[in-house]
């Protein structure tokens, strides 16, 4: 069991501060995160892909993790800026819920999974099912996205700035994907819809919040569900 | 949930580098699979010295010297006591050794056959087994490592990974096969024998009956794609091959790195951030269903 002392809190707005992963190990690391003052920046050094980095953050503070990250990270935090200097394991910003999580490289599985809100930044490529279960946040991948992308994506915002894999959008609920370059093939009860004026000012609103300058927001194509699925309907009555 | 490490090197090394970094790349996995570790090792000049024939088997209870004088007058004969692994060499046809072993040791579980190849595993905390094979001061150009957690056979050291069932080839496997119960049947109809009811054996079998076919490992492992059935990450070497292929779905991880003279594979990052040039190499998940093979 790792006290939490005093000196956790010494992190000042401003100050610089570096915690060695190597050295302290996760969850002092963490522990720390989570004591930090709003307004603190704060360098992970030495992540060395391990896993649950900067989970559960939950006040308005700024993280580095400075190099490739494992599993889970920034997943569950709110308000918190977390940014991976590096690629990130499975699960980047998993359940997040406000705040954002960036991973300056590829995303491996499962990005941004049942994320509330917040917004997570792929400068990369992102794996499979990258959007998986979304729950409302925003998913924003500069290049390519893998097979299953959004798949049962309840609500929010997906942007893929490169390629879309096979199954995209498979069992859509409410959220909207949009793609800049091809998409292999639709999963089951995804539908290519008309762009609308709205929908090029959501994704000019994104391209310039996550600096993806290289997404023609009115050149994109919008993938949304087709609502045959999750509805019962009355004529099948006895199926059921 | 199981651990794959695997790394095959390339052009001049130090002579213990291989056994320094996959011990390292294991204890990295080391989570993944707490009840059993096993290693493949290919080229150890001190376990399995160039050009002559080898056979790891099990048999902790029977002492390394005394295995020698029961294995008879076989010239330049040497066993070497892993754990509870012989591992022994001399300098006669592979097949005139195997049938040695197998007549001093009847039932005792052949772990691995092959000039250059020898295999090490066991059951418990893969971190202790790292330390009872010595496996960081070995050396050698090839080696693939697991450890297990096991969902669907015993845990003892024959139902460990890795699996090798034809000289040369060996196989790891994180994950679990539904079909593999038929397709056993079909093999064994064929006349191919089991040594367990691990659901992984059967992907090794699998793998070396296609080769045994004329099959190069690339068309081999596309077969077993098409014929099994569940989750799998695999990792599959011969004496000059490395490959790595997943399931349609890829529901188990696999990271592969590319480095000047080297080509790693692991599960997770972590494993592969304890190789020097990583942050030069080229890392890359595989894609479902596509063969990766690298040969040296």
């Amino acid at each position: 069991m790792v006290t939490l002392t005093g000196d956790a809190r010494t992190e000042q707005p401003g100050g610089p501060a570096v915690l060695d992963t190597a050295r302290l190990g996760v969850r002092a690391v963490n522990e720390r995160l989570r004591a930090l003052l709003p307004g603190s920046a704060v360098t992970v050094a030495s992540p060395a892909g391990r896993h649950n980095l900067a989970v559960g953050l939950d006040a308005d503070v700024s993280v580095l993790i400075d190099g490739p990250a494992g599993y889970y990270a920034g997943g569950l935090s709110r308000n918190a800026s977390i940014t991976i200097n590096g690629p990130a394991g499975w699960g980047a910003g998993e359940n997040l819920m406000s705040g954002s999580v960036r991973v300056r490289g590829d995303a491996s599985q499962s990005a941004a999974a049942s994320a509330h809100g917040g917004l997570v930044v792929v400068d990369g490529h992102a794996s499979l099912r990258a959007g998986i279960s979304l729950k409302g946040a925003t998913l924003a991948v500069a290049g390519d996205a893998g097979p299953f992308c959004g798949f049962m994506a309840q609500a929010g915002t997906i942007l893929i700035g490169g390629d879309a894999g096979d199954a995209l959008g498979d069992s859509l609920y409410e959220a909207v994907i949009y793609v800049a370059g091809t998409i292999r093939g639709l999963g089951a009860d995804a539908q290519v819809e008309d762009l609308a004026e709205t929908d090029v000012a959501a994704v000019r609103a994104l391209v310039k919040r996550t600096g993806f300058d290289h997404i023609d927001p009115e050149k994109v194509t919008r993938v949304a569900s087709a609502r045959r699925l999750y509805h019962f309907d009355t004529q099948n009555h006895d199926a059921y | 949930m199981c651990g794959i490490v695997g790394l095959q090197l390339r052009g001049d090394h130090g002579p213990g580098l291989l056994g320094g970094l996959i011990s390292s790349m294991l204890i990295e996995v080391r989570e993944r699979g707490p009840d059993s570790a096993g290693v493949a090792l290919y080229g150890d000049p001190a376990l399995t010295p160039a050009g002559q024939a080898a056979v790891s088997v099990l048999a902790g209870e029977v002492p390394a010297r005394g295995l020698a004088a029961r294995l008879g007058e076989i010239p330049g004969i040497r066993v070497t006591a892993a754990a509870d692994v012989r591992v022994i060499t001399a300098g006669v046809a592979q097949e005139q050794l195997t049938a040695a072993v197998r007549a001093a040791l009847p039932g005792a579980p052949l772990l691995g056959t092959g000039p250059g190849l020898a295999v090490l595993k066991g059951v418990g905390d893969p971190l202790g087994l790292i330390r009872s094979f010595r496996l960081a001061g070995r050396g050698g150009y090839q080696a693939v490592g697991h450890t297990r957690m096991a969902t669907e056979s015993a845990v003892t050291v024959a139902h460990s990974h890795p699996f090798s069932v034809r000289p040369g080839l060996c196989l790891v496997h994180n994950g679990s096969f539904a079909n593999h119960d038929t397709i056993r049947r079909e093999l064994r109809a064929a006349g191919i024998g089991f040594t367990t009811d691990n659901d992984s054996e059967v992907a090794a079998a699998f793998v070396g009956a296609c080769l045994a076919d004329g099959d190069d490992l690339d068309k081999a492992l596309r077969r077993l794609c098409q014929s099994f059935d569940g989750f799998y990450t695999l990792l599959v070497t011969t004496p000059t091959e490395f490959a790595v292929v997943r399931d349609a779905i890829a529901a188990k991880p696999a990271l592969i790195a590319e480095g000047g003279d080297w080509v790693a594979m692991a599960s997770e990052y972590r494993a592969l951030s304890v190789l020097p040039g990583i942050g030069a190499a080229r890392v890359f998940e595989p894609a479902p269903e596509e063969v990766h093979v690298w040969s040296r």
